[in-house]
């Protein structure tokens, strides 16, 4: 060991900072790290608007962070004072009502960004070999989030807080045999009180921040290790110049972080313009029946949850009961997460992108991302916003219109995953280009 | 499962009473004898520091004396103009201090024992049910012998509070002023809203007190919604110059990626 010797390093640049880089250099790989995720991580360059979002995804984790912390400094988490303390901060903290309005807003626009981060993967193929490790990841960001999500709505301990936070908690009860105990185990109560609140708070400051962050690391690890995929889904690897690097990448550093620039700076308009002008977003970001502090003896009118679950809670709620129970339509719901790790193999598809995918793939992708708008609006909505069937008719007449649509469309967002490698297999695809288009 | 199946059921019940009544309020005035009312648009103005204050001086004179606005401090009002001497000398009872929020002086025991609930803080109502909401329901308060307190409201049946502003308002009456074909074939009462003794106030100038109030706890719901505004134009403007940079930027370094 003691005869290993570091081979000299050459200063990057001139003057003290050159040498400060090289003295960091012989105790830590600072240039090897910032050449290979950087300098010299070659992305393809045809990247479109569509590879905006991971990167958004990143700032935005950044942000919720950053303003968490600064939340948490006049937040209490205790059943008798939370709610106030939530206004503490939006009235006598200053710049408070800034910190919490881009902290509500993120997270609506985290999971904005990470819808249509995921979009790019089914369209373009991201999940195909040899990204399926990268894809699952991702997948497990995803019930992150949620989890991080669900447990930071309670925390404002309004109406909406409190009755979404028991019909979720439920849910659990719903699972046989067990299903009872584990929800007062989730509770740590027989109904959401003080102690389910402290243990909320932790999971959401701590637990769930620090496994996203973890995941964070290893989905970006993953994609340096495979590389971007692209538009074209071909790998841009196969076809290398005589220096060693791919004809059809360029640097991440300086091409890509400065495109990405400008989407950063177009995203914080659309941010800035809802933080500063419509931070309920008409009910949507925040829910009015939220600024009415929880009160367990009364049930508000309408529970709606957030629009980030409601394509999921309307599958929940469109599923009947068996024998009493909601465990169908909760194990349904469950399903459509887990259904997205299976994704990878499912496909069996030649080509990855939709560009050279035949019309029965098309026109999957589109009733899929059809079914979770629809059933998005309905999660919003009574189940009788549409009516109901007229009595006279046999089998359905009395139900709900809307309750029907959203078992259609349950069916629907199933058959993309399910009916995957049949249609992927026979359908006509056509042949991948040589290099990118760009 | 059973309290999610239980409140989804309580929801439709409520929801379908409300799609099943039929109403119009606003230009007619013309009432069924429903559950809920379109809405009057209440015309207030952040922006007129004169309209906040009188509001201000309304909601401590008429509300205050039953409802809490426990999160809002008399030091606040600072930002709607007045100075610490006018809202002392005004606006405070003797007994609280300048950083004090606006608590009620009614007894929690006595107030459940008199209107049978609490009433609720004031604070936040304004993001709870909306300005327009406000508006119509302190104009839509009728007599009822019915009822426990001899009022009732239009838009909140059965409501426990009395019209605490009927000595400026005068008494409402809902009349029957004619009849249309509802649901069903049933023949429905079209009933109005008829003012049958007058206030110290003329109908415009109750209006108008309405209005002040209304607009003054749209403020206290979220008194930094003036400034947010003004802040977010600054950030807006400077993100468009932020975009040109970027975008000049992005341009430069791409000229040479063939």
């Amino acid at each position: 060991m003691a005869n290993v010797t570091k081979q000299a390093i050459e200063p990057p640049i001139g003057g003290p900072l050159g040498k400060a880089i090289v003295w960091v250099d012989e105790r830590f790989p600072l240039m090897a790290t910032w050449k290979a995720h950087l300098s010299e991580y070659y992305a393809p360059k045809n990247f479109n608007f569509w590879y905006y979002f991971g990167g958004l995804s990143m700032l935005v984790l950044v942000m919720q962070i950053v303003t968490g912390i600064f939340l948490t400094m006049n937040y209490k988490p205790d059943a008798r004072f939370a709610f106030a303390s939530v206004e503490y901060i939006m009235r006598d903290v200053s710049g408070g009502w800034l910190i919490r309005y881009m902290h509500s807003t993120g997270a609506s626009m985290f999971f904005v960004v990470v819808y249509l981060h995921m979009m790019r993967g089914l369209m373009y193929g991201s999940y195909r070999k040899p990204r399926e490790l990268l894809w699952i990841f991702g997948c497990l960001i995803y019930l992150c989030l949620m989890a991080e999500a669900f447990f930071g709505y309670l925390l404002p301990w309004g109406q909406m807080s409190y009755w979404g936070a028991q019909v979720i908690i439920n849910l659990f009860g719903a699972i046989p045999f067990i299903g009872e105990d584990l929800s007062v185990w989730i509770r740590g109560d027989y109904n959401i009180g003080d102690a389910t609140l402290n243990r909320f708070f932790a999971f959401h400051v701590i637990a769930v921040p620090l496994a996203l962050l973890g995941l964070v690391a290893a989905h970006l690890l993953a994609l340096h290790e495979v590389g971007s995929n692209n538009p074209d889904g071909i790998e841009i690897k196969k076809d290398l110049s005589p220096d060693g690097t791919p004809k059809d990448g360029i640097p991440f550093h300086p091409y890509y972080t400065v495109k990405d620039i400008v989407g950063v700076v177009v995203f914080l308009a659309v941010f800035s313009a809802i933080v500063f002008f419509s931070p309920e977003m008409g009910g949507y970001f925040l829910e009015s029946a939220n600024f009415v502090p929880a009160d367990p003896l009364q049930t508000p009118a309408h529970i709606a949850p957030v629009w980030y679950f409601t394509p999921v809670y309307a599958m929940l709620r469109a599923i009947p009961s068996m024998f009493g129970s909601q465990f169908p339509g909760v194990a349904v719901m469950g399903a459509a997460n887990v259904i997205l790790f299976a994704l990878p193999w499912l496909d069996r598809g030649k080509v990855k992108s939709v560009r050279y995918r035949g019309p029965i793939f098309r026109w999957f992708l589109g009733a899929f991302v059809f079914s979770f708008l629809v059933l998005g609006f309905l999660g919003t909505v009574p189940t009788t916003v549409w009516g109901q069937v007229p009595k006279g008719l046999p089998l359905l007449g009395g139900v709900d219109v809307a309750t029907l649509v959203a078992r259609v469309l349950t069916a629907v967002y199933f058959a993309f995953f399910v009916l995957m490698p049949w249609y992927t297999k026979i359908d006509k695809e056509l042949p991948e280009p040589e290099r990118v288009t760009y | 499962m059973k309290t999610a199946t239980n409140t989804l059921c309580r929801a439709l019940r409520t929801l379908t009473a409300v799609a099943l009544a039929t109403f119009t309020l606003g230009t007619t005035g013309a009432l069924a004898s429903g559950v809920e009312v379109a809405l009057d648009k209440a015309p207030i103005n952040l922006n007129d520091q004169a309209s906040l204050q009188r509001g201000a001086g309304n909601f401590i004179n008429y509300c205050l004396n039953c409802h809490n606005a426990a999160f809002m401090r008399y030091s606040a009002l600072t930002q709607i103009g007045l100075s610490e001497q006018q809202i002392r000398d005004n606006l405070m009872f003797t007994t609280d201090k300048f950083g004090d929020t606006m608590e009620s002086a009614l007894n929690p025991q006595d107030a459940k024992e008199w209107f049978g609930v609490l009433p609720p803080d004031l604070t936040l109502a304004a993001r709870v049910r909306g300005s327009d909401w406000l508006y119509t329901f302190l104009r839509s308060f009728h007599r009822d012998d019915a009822s426990p307190s001899g009022w009732n409201n239009v838009i909140f049946k059965n409501v426990a509070m009395p019209h605490v502003l009927h000595d400026l308002q005068g008494t409402q009456v809902l009349a029957k002023t004619g009849e249309k074909p509802g649901h069903d074939g049933h023949i429905e009462p079209v009933m109005k809203l008829a003012v049958d003794r007058a206030g110290t106030l003329s109908a415009a100038e109750y209006d108008r007190f309405v209005v002040d109030l209304v607009n003054y706890m749209t403020y206290m719901a979220e008194p930094a919604r003036a400034q947010r505004s003004q802040i977010g134009i600054l950030v807006l403007f400077f993100l468009v110059i932020a975009f040109f940079v970027s975008y000049w930027l992005k341009h430069e370094y791409w000229k040479d990626v063939k």
